[in-house]
């Protein structure tokens, strides 16, 4: 019923009262006069004694003390057994990193190995009392020792023989700074199968241990989660199982070598067989890594290179414009239709980007048109939203609004949603081209208003957030701290946007509870994009990011050279992305991977578009591009 | 269910035997609005308002002396002219055996937790003046956590427990877990699928493919965690907002249940019945027929709209 609680502080420090401990002055078997305990281990205590039958000079040994609790008369006796067989095998080793066995005898429970005394501390004991990080060229110093008694002990015959319990507590260091291995699982705690949840594992232990294989590769796993730690100061104990790979050796000790961080990352491999072969190799590995000559080699893996072309991309089709395209583009029936700020609503032909007509309004547009019924709407600043046949680009209706209209239209429910400048979100009849109604803000509306479950969501300049059923009325508000330029975007009763004050928002659509809410660094403008439980968004620090939705972890970032102001949008298993350095970037969205990126001559604010594969981007060059998805 | 149908209208017609029609003068004639009323009225399955439904159940199990599980319970309906989403609040902590104070580090969890999400959402009930919550509910659940894990360091120091605490607002469930207590959802498709993840060694071995499932139920160290509320500097709590099943359920239960009943067995023995507080019941003497080695604890919810 043993419980362990694994608190890395506890070893060397304290010498806790143990019942039964010996007494200093005991006298043991007539020889060893007990001085004191140095450790307390797990079946029992370590002392500091002196051999008398060397009475003319004080010789120092270490006594290892095993009390044999198990209440079974067979389980004790097969303990005993396997105690005396590792203390014979240990007897016969000669190494000088290994401490010498005199003696060991047994008195009624209790067993006893009378060891070489090493005088200095463990390093688990050292990393405990000291600050800072120990100096890569020490780690690597010691780290070679432990190859060598390794190399040692598994070149031992008939069998080799495998330490399984490297780890910081069983290194000593003596007066002359070399390592010393204690502990060979002579005093191991006997498991039978235990009731209770124990806290805390093993930490340097490698995966198949736990199945009960440990092979060469086990003390390479072990060697190397020793290395982590002492380079790190961060105990494995202390996190989730065999989770190195999140704790990177240069992100936590950024004065350690990459040579050194990847010989210690193939020592951690999970697969034993990913593992080095040998300790052999382990130590050449060291060995290469500390050569300071500028022969240092690559060890290990190299991380992965992007399947990346920087060159050799060409669009299918380009079209200028007279003035920067801000807005994206929408597809309707084979044909293509963007606006420009060259007050143009452009209509191409999707596949070859031939001309068809163009319309024009009095104003810029940075809308995104919306179709509906072989109409095209959209909103300029020249104050009218504007409704054109698809075909042929003749007018059908305007509509007025007061002031600036760059809100993008959402059509639902025969009714076409729109915010403007003059701060009110406008309901308009699509057919009649009359208000439905309007409904006052307070600050201008600038994002596409989102309609999901019968209410109709947008937020406005002065971070308001709304959420209006289809006649008008709130059925909730929230406020952000700053504007929400951003489009909303729902998803199974979750509302995603960003606002200014640099968060990404995550409510719950029926009733505006902040379920969570995702830091970047800088405002954002972006509308975000959700696919397979991730939202993807982006900051004018210049990333894309990938938020879990369920948890809000960030699943990866790709950093652009420039802000990133427009919104991504996912194709198939891409990510496509302009950023305001000018490239339009597509990425792998489950790893933020990039597969390439296309160099336009302008900042690009603009969503893409895809369809068909292909991907529509504008660009403030004045330049729409069709290029293949 | 067509059986019944065909009842009522033996019923409501009478037993009017018509002689077999021939087939080329059937007449199809259209219900009444009688009729119509009655079948929506079998069919109809919305409530209102909406509204969670809750029942618990406990054992110290059959080999145990002394309960370190602890659970609560908690639901709240407002409703009328301006009413608030359903609330809910339901936790399982499992204190660590072998321990000292085990039971005591649960409950201080649990206390603490409680205290502080009530506080925040339900304010007025004790009189409080109205602040505006700001912060989402995930920050709220993870400044609970925080709370309770100094208060386990205090009143528990040296001890640990797991906790698993899920906070309904309207449709929207946000767990926070650390352990290997489990939720489980319940859905209206029979599915039934675990949404927390066991902090435990063996849950990350075959997370990494070293072991299978079926080894892991039998692994001699299934019991080890590598992360307790009660334990450790820097603890993190694994936080998840995820809808809940409209009329579905949400088990959360300690590793008494989970450990020892099946899954399919779980998910039997709650759509069997015949209502939710027997078969929370149930839940519990499956655990207990199994030998009962653990602590058994269960907290069955069910949204109804």
């Amino acid at each position: 019923m043993e419980t362990q609680i694994i608190d890395g502080l506890s070893s060397g420090n304290e010498k806790r009262q143990v019942t039964g401990q010996l007494a200093s002055g005991t006298n043991l078997v007539n020889r060893y006069l007990i001085q004191e305990v140095i450790g307390v281990g797990g079946m029992g205590s370590v002392y500091r004694a002196r051999d008398l039958h060397f009475p003319n000079v004080v010789k120092l040994v270490a006594v290892k003390e095993m009390i044999n609790q198990a209440p079974d008369p067979l389980v004790r006796q097969t303990i005993v057994q396997n105690f005396e067989r590792e203390a014979n095998i240990l007897a016969t080793l000669s190494h000088p990193s290994i401490p010498r066995i005199y003696d060991y005898f047994t008195l009624e429970n209790r067993s006893y190995l009378v060891l070489e005394f090493v005088n200095g501390k463990d390093m688990e004991s050292m990393l405990a009392q000291t600050e800072g990080f120990i100096s890569e060229q020490q780690t690597l110093s010691w780290a070679l020792e432990l190859c060598d008694v390794l190399i040692f002990l598994h070149g031992h015959k008939p069998d080799p023989i495998i330490f399984r319990d490297m780890k910081p507590s069983n290194v000593m260091i003596n007066q002359h700074n070399r390592i010393m291995l204690v502990d060979f699982g002579i005093a191991k705690p006997f498991q039978s199968g235990q009731k209770g949840t124990m806290i805390g594992t093993e930490g340097y232990s490698p995966p198949e241990q736990y199945r009960g294989e440990a092979n060469i590769q086990a003390d390479i796993y072990a060697l190397g989660a020793t290395l982590h730690h002492l380079l790190t100061r961060r105990d494995p104990r202390l996190e989730a199982p065999f989770s190195f790979a999140e704790r990177p050796v240069r992100k936590i000790n950024p004065s350690v070598s990459i040579e050194m961080e990847a010989v210690i990352n193939t020592a951690l491999q999970y697969n034993a067989s990913d593992r080095f072969k040998s300790v052999e190799d382990f130590k050449s590995a060291l060995l290469s890594a500390g050569k300071k000559t500028g022969l240092l080699q690559h060890i290990g893996p190299s991380p992965a290179a992007p399947v990346f072309q920087a060159t050799g991309i060409k669009p299918i089709w380009t079209f200028q414009c007279e003035d920067e395209i801000r807005g994206s583009a929408m597809i309707y029936n084979g044909t293509v239709y963007a606006g420009c700020y060259d007050n143009n609503l452009y209509a191409l032909n999707a596949a070859t980007g031939e001309f068809i007509w163009k319309y024009a309004a009095e104003g810029g547009i940075v809308s995104r048109p919306a179709a509906y019924e072989d109409s095209i709407y959209f909103g300029s600043e020249d104050h009218r939203v504007h409704a054109v046949n698809a075909r042929s680009g003749k007018v059908n209706w305007t509509y007025y609004t007061e002031d600036r209209v760059r809100s993008s239209p959402r059509i639902a429910e025969g009714h076409l949603f729109i915010g403007s400048d003059d701060k009110f979100l406008h309901a308009v009849n699509l057919v009649t081209g009359r208000r439905a109604w309007t409904f006052d803000t307070g600050a201008e509306i600038r994002g596409t208003p989102f309609v999901a479950n019968d209410l109709v969501f947008f937020g406005n300049e002065a971070g308001d957030f709304f959420a209006l059923d289809f006649r008008g009325q709130v059925k909730w508000r929230y406020k952000a701290k700053r504007n929400v330029t951003s489009s909303p975007w729902v998803q199974e009763n979750s509302v995603y946007f960003n606002s200014m004050d640099g968060y990404l928002y995550c409510l719950d659509a029926r009733t505006g509870f902040l379920l969570w809410r995702f830091r970047m660094d800088k405002p954002s403008i972006v509308s975000p994009a959700v696919a397979e439980g991730l939202v993807f968004t982006g900051s004018a620090d210049g990333c894309i990011y990938a938020v879990e939705a369920k948890t809000t972890r960030e699943v990866w970032r790709f950093k652009t050279d420039h802000q990133v102001n427009g919104s991504p949008v996912i194709y198939r298993d891409s990510l496509y992305c302009g950023s305001v350095d000018g490239n339009l970037y597509c990425l792998e969205y489950r790893t933020g991977r990039l597969r390439w990126k296309y160099a336009t001559k302008g900042p690009i604010t603009a969503a893409p578009l895809a369809y068909d594969d292909i991907v529509y981007i504008g660009s403030h060059d004045h330049h729409l591009y069709a290029l293949l998805a | 269910m067509l059986n019944r149908i065909r009842d009522f209208f033996t019923t409501l017609l009478g037993k009017n035997k018509t002689p077999e029609p021939a087939l080329d003068n059937i007449v199809t004639a259209p219900l009444s609005e009688a009729q119509l009323q009655s079948i929506r009225a079998l069919s109809a399955s919305r409530y209102e308002p909406m509204h969670l439904l809750a029942t618990t159940a406990q054992s110290v199990g059959r080999q145990r002396e002394l309960n370190e599980d602890c659970l609560f319970s908690l639901s709240s309906t407002l409703a009328g002219n301006t009413g608030s989403p359903p609330f809910g609040l339901f936790i399982i902590a499992d204190g660590m055996g072998g321990h000292q104070y085990g039971e005591v580090a649960s409950n201080t969890a649990i206390r603490v937790i409680s205290s502080f999400v009530m506080k925040k959402f339900q304010g007025a009930l004790f009189g409080m003046p109205p602040t505006p919550v700001e912060e989402s509910l995930q920050e709220i659940l993870q400044a609970a956590i925080a709370e309770a894990q100094k208060a386990v360091l205090r009143e528990a120091p040296g001890s640990g427990t797991t906790i698993t605490a899920a906070l309904v607002l309207g449709q929207q469930l946000t767990i926070a877990h650390i352990g290997d207590s489990r939720a489980y959802l319940l859905y209206n498709d029979q599915r039934m699928e675990a949404v927390t993840r066991d902090h435990s060694l063996v849950r990350r071995l075959e997370e990494l493919g070293q072991i299978t499932a079926a080894e892991a139920a039998v692994h001699p160290q299934r019991n080890v965690l590598y992360r307790a509320l009660g334990q450790g500097d820097n603890l993190e709590a694994d936080i998840t907002t995820i809808p809940f099943p409209m009329n579905g359920y949400l088990l959360l239960c300690s590793d008494g249940l989970w450990g020892v009943v099946p899954d399919a067995d779980m998910r039997r023995i709650i759509t069997e019945g015949p209502t939710m507080q027997r078969a929370c019941q149930n839940l519990i003497a499956a655990a207990n027929a199994a030998g009962g080695p653990d602590n058994i604890s269960a907290v069955l919810v069910q949204l109804l709209g």
